[in-house]
């Protein structure tokens, strides 16, 4: 029960991107399309459960002073194993993410997890705390996503809804996203309000 | 020529936060007052710069001679989190105001992805050393340029009257959207 | 303390060195794939192994590019090029273009681009799209490098990325350029066996010459 709560609470309570507005970055600058938003949330899920996990495990071993560089170093390992995977197998969507898989790295959020949930609690917890911001993460990307490729060329996931002329392109481009962006956040507000 | 194309495309055309979407959480969280974004600014640029010479020596001379270029992200990360640690030491002796002022945000540059993602991208674009350098101060001039203009309009923002669900952050990501869209303007002058 | 943190160093090493080895052939293979696949796209149908057969050609600007010769029967058909520019509005754009022997342009493929979604990106699509001017592919540039309306040529940039299609065109003039520069090397190769036509090598020399002075 206290883990659906963890899991709950990361998607909604504390949906890192509409509540605690981190890891902005790939927020924005992934979301041209639904799919990549959606790869890149579950590029960022993968690495936070990971890391979550060894280091809910090793924090025993870590000494106090350190463990900044130490969680750094589990991170940047894991965002490596997922960046090396990703060109192996599926190098077209590697090509579209480019930059953004490395800079996983510095998303605060999988550092924000790791010393504000991971640190301080129990293995099967931290990992559920990760799929649950992992999720809440993929969620707000995917809609973003969504919303922008709709908006922007009549797409939903690539398939066409309406003629692509009829589409807005400036929200593909990059001051959509923060447009877009921002009326979802205010939406969210508005609908947590209520 | 070449090194002007690259200072004026890295701070307008390609503006690091307006085009590229890298550094927003600071655009986002020190942008309240000019004062602090300019400091951040200024603690950007000096860190910016010097990950990125560093880190390129360690790719042309560690990473690429012995094959670890696997090893990339986690040395250049560690790379610029000692930086940081470095700079947060020398401006606490050397300006304890501004040390008070940046506060919680100055341990943040070490995730502030513009550095990793400059020191990540000069390996990408293949620039020399020179070039590296030209590219890093440009980018960090583009980035202040972006806070502190952004920072002036949210000191003005502060004093309007912004529909409830609209009030901090939905109105400042819209605030910046105008702004990037005024940054597309300048797509034609490279 | 410091022992703690160079174990999870050497550990976390040691990790990253196993999945290296373990994705280094999947990465080599799929890159293999790619390639090969953009080349069978953009020539004719060859039987030899253009990757086996790659040279470097040098462009008019001084650096070279990787042609692949394609040849059926031991006969050149055409040639597909790896091409790049640095002119992108985002940075460096690599396509491969195909032509064949008479420098006309079959078909091409952008192999990487870092163009602005919905503007530049368009790129793959818009030049081979028949409409107006759009479309390069069937074009000859033995008479001369392809431009857009804008800088006074007869191809239609694409709407509101005319950077991108200029640096896209850039590509594949320099693509023309390395294969024509050097076009006699790989004319020889085929020149033995082609006993019955002599005269198609003289007709190509001559439009090498002429594709020289561009």
């Amino acid at each position: 029960m206290n883990n659906i709560k963890i899991l709950v609470n990361g998607i909604v309570r504390e949906n890192p991107t509409f509540v605690l507005l981190l890891g902005m970055c790939p927020t924005l600058g992934t979301t041209s399309s639904a799919l990549n938003g959606m790869s890149m949330g579950l590029a960022t899920m993968f690495v936070l459960i990971c890391s979550n996990v060894v280091i809910s495990a090793l924090k025993r071993w870590i000494p106090d002073q350190v463990r900044i560089p130490a969680f750094i170093v589990i991170i940047a390992t894991f965002v490596t194993i997922v960046q090396m995977v990703m060109e192996a197998f599926v190098p077209d969507l590697y090509a579209s993410l480019g930059l953004f898989i490395p800079l996983i790295v510095v998303n605060c959020i999988v550092l924000g997890r790791a010393e504000a949930f991971a640190a301080k609690n129990q293995v099967v917890a931290s990992a559920f705390d990760g799929i649950g911001i992992g999720l809440g993460f993929t969620l707000a990307l995917t809609l973003l996503g969504i919303m922008r490729e709709g908006l922007g060329t009549g797409k939903f996931f690539g398939l066409t809804f309406m003629p692509e002329e009829f589409g807005s392109l400036i929200f593909v481009l990059a001051p959509g996203a923060f447009i877009a962006l921002g009326y979802l956040i205010a939406l969210v507000n508005k609908l947590r309000k209520a | 020529m070449e090194y002007i194309i690259i200072f004026i495309a890295a701070i307008f055309v390609n503006n690091i936060v307006l085009s590229q979407f890298l550094g927003i959480c600071p655009f986002l969280g020190v942008s309240k007052k000019v004062d602090t974004a300019l400091g951040m600014s200024a603690a950007v640029m000096f860190v910016l710069t010097i990950a990125t010479i560093v880190t390129f020596l360690i790719q042309k001379f560690v990473l690429d001679p012995f094959e670890l270029g696997f090893m990339q992200t986690i040395s250049f990360i560690l790379v610029i989190a000692a930086l940081v640690q470095m700079v947060e030491i020398v401006l606490k002796k050397v300006s304890p105001a501004l040390y008070q002022a940046l506060g919680v945000f100055l341990p943040l540059i070490t995730t502030n992805c513009a550095i990793l993602g400059v020191a990540i991208l000069v390996i990408q674009k293949d620039y020399n050393l020179v070039q590296s350098v030209a590219f890093a101060v440009a980018t960090a001039i583009g980035f202040a340029l972006a806070l502190i203009i952004f920072a002036g309009i949210r000191e003005q923002l502060a004093m309007t009257n912004v529909p409830d669900g609209m009030k901090g952050t939905p109105i400042a990501l819209i605030t910046a959207g105008l702004l990037a869209m005024a940054f597309m303007g300048f797509a034609g002058i490279v | 303390m410091l022992l703690s943190l160079a174990g999870i160093c050497i550990i976390a090493g040691a990790a990253l060195a196993a999945v290296n080895q373990f994705t280094l052939e999947p990465i080599a293979t799929s890159k293999a794939a790619a390639l090969q696949a953009a080349i069978q796209k953009v020539t004719p149908s060859f039987d030899n192994n253009p990757t086996e057969e790659q040279y470097k050609a040098p462009t008019a600007e001084g650096d070279s590019l990787t042609i692949y010769p394609a040849k059926q029967n031991g006969q050149l058909v055409g040639v597909a090029v790896e091409s790049y520019t640095k002119k992108g509005f985002g940075g460096t754009i690599k396509v491969i273009a195909g032509f064949d022997t008479k420098g006309k342009l079959l078909n091409y493929s952008v192999l990487q681009h870092a163009e602005t979604p919905g503007l530049g990106s368009k790129m793959e699509e818009w030049f081979r799209t028949d409409k107006n001017r759009q479309s390069i592919v069937g074009r000859s540039l033995a008479g001369g490098n392809l431009t857009v309306a804008k800088d006074g040529g007869d191809v239609d940039a694409i709407t509101a990325a005319t950077i991108s299609s200029r640096a896209f065109l850039d590509a594949i003039n320099r693509a023309y350029s390395a294969y024509r520069g050097n076009g006699t090397e790989g004319m020889t190769g085929a020149t033995p066996q082609a006993g019955e036509e002599q005269v198609a090598p003289a007709g190509e020399t001559a439009s090498t010459e002429e594709g020289g002075k561009q």
